[in-house]
């Protein structure tokens, strides 16, 4: 049996092809998969006896809410380990992760007041899921703007994998936000505890676009990282070979 | 044809969702691209000067 020695893409310069190979590969996966959940969720789907075909914004919605909370908690994880191992690859990986985080978030926000307005007359309420929501923005532009201030990126990376840690507090309560207060926002759309409440259609195609959500946003952060390690590593010996490289 | 764009009275709302959702990934697409290829090229010409 052969083992995959895992630690060796720690290191950039072994990580780099290994991330061009894999960004390619979960780019045209997400494309298949969004036209395939585009055609469910837009042809296939049927409108809803409540409401309508506003209803059909949750094939964006709920995958972009998702992401945009996935996304941090990933970023976090990564920053975490950057701290404990002072690791310069898992710095890297939770800095390409910020914009597209974000990215879900304000899409999440946006389509979430597109279908606010016919579901309940108004695109926006200080409610406990849309603020917590927002709040999440500001975290991802916090760490943003946190890491673009710091010239030294060693610096950057241990004062931003703070802040992100800190902000992970509001994961749960994005959450929670449904059960633990009255919002206007409904609650769970899905569960894994209790039976589907929406038509298994509906369900299906949600679930494509979410992972072509997923599969979109690994592939786009494997080729922001690339750009990442090609940028800080300018000086190191290799960059110039595998800049080359890198078609 | 007509149908499907109404989406039944809301196609604002659907319409105006899934347009910006496809603009700001396609921007996202390109920008990290434009970011490849920028950084691609600095480090290419950082060899030349050693």
């Amino acid at each position: 049996m052969t083992s995959i020695n895992w630690a060796r893409y720690a290191s950039p310069v072994s990580f780099f092809p290994l991330a061009t190979r894999l960004a390619r590969g979960f780019g045209f996966a997400a494309a298949a998969l969004a036209i395939v959940g585009l055609w469910l969720g837009l042809v296939v789907a049927p409108t809803d006896a409540q409401q309508g075909d506003a209803y059909r914004i949750i094939f964006i919605h709920v995958p972009a809410a998702w992401m945009s909370m996935f996304l941090y908690a990933v970023m976090a994880a990564w920053c975490a380990v950057s701290l404990a191992l002072n690791a310069r690859l898992s710095a890297m990986m939770a800095q390409a992760l910020a914009p597209t985080g974000a990215l879900f978030t304000a899409i999440a926000l946006w389509t979430g007041a597109l279908w606010g307005r016919p579901a309940w007359g108004t695109y926006w309420a200080w409610d406990a899921r849309m603020t917590s929501e927002l709040i999440l923005l500001f975290l991802y532009f916090g760490y943003m703007a946190l890491r673009h201030a710091i010239d030294d990126p060693r610096r950057a990376d241990r004062a931003s994998a703070v802040l992100a840690l800190v902000g992970v507090v509001n994961l749960p309560i994005i959450y929670f936000s449904v059960k633990w207060w009255n919002t206007l926002h409904q609650g769970a759309s899905v569960s894994l505890t209790s039976a589907p409440k929406m038509a298994a259609i509906m369900l299906i195609g949600m679930l494509v676009m979410a992972f072509a959500a997923w599969f979109y946003a690994i592939a786009v952060t494997l080729t922001r990282v690339r750009a990442i390690i090609l940028e800080r590593e300018r000086r190191a010996g290799w960059i110039g070979d595998l800049a080359g490289a890198a078609r | 044809m007509s149908e499907f764009l109404a989406m039944g009275g809301y196609g604002f709302y659907v319409w105006g969702a899934y347009a910006v959702t496809a603009l700001l990934l396609a921007g996202e697409v390109a920008a990290v691209r434009t970011r490849l290829k920028n950084a691609r090229r600095a480090a290419q010409s950082g060899e030349d000067e050693r």
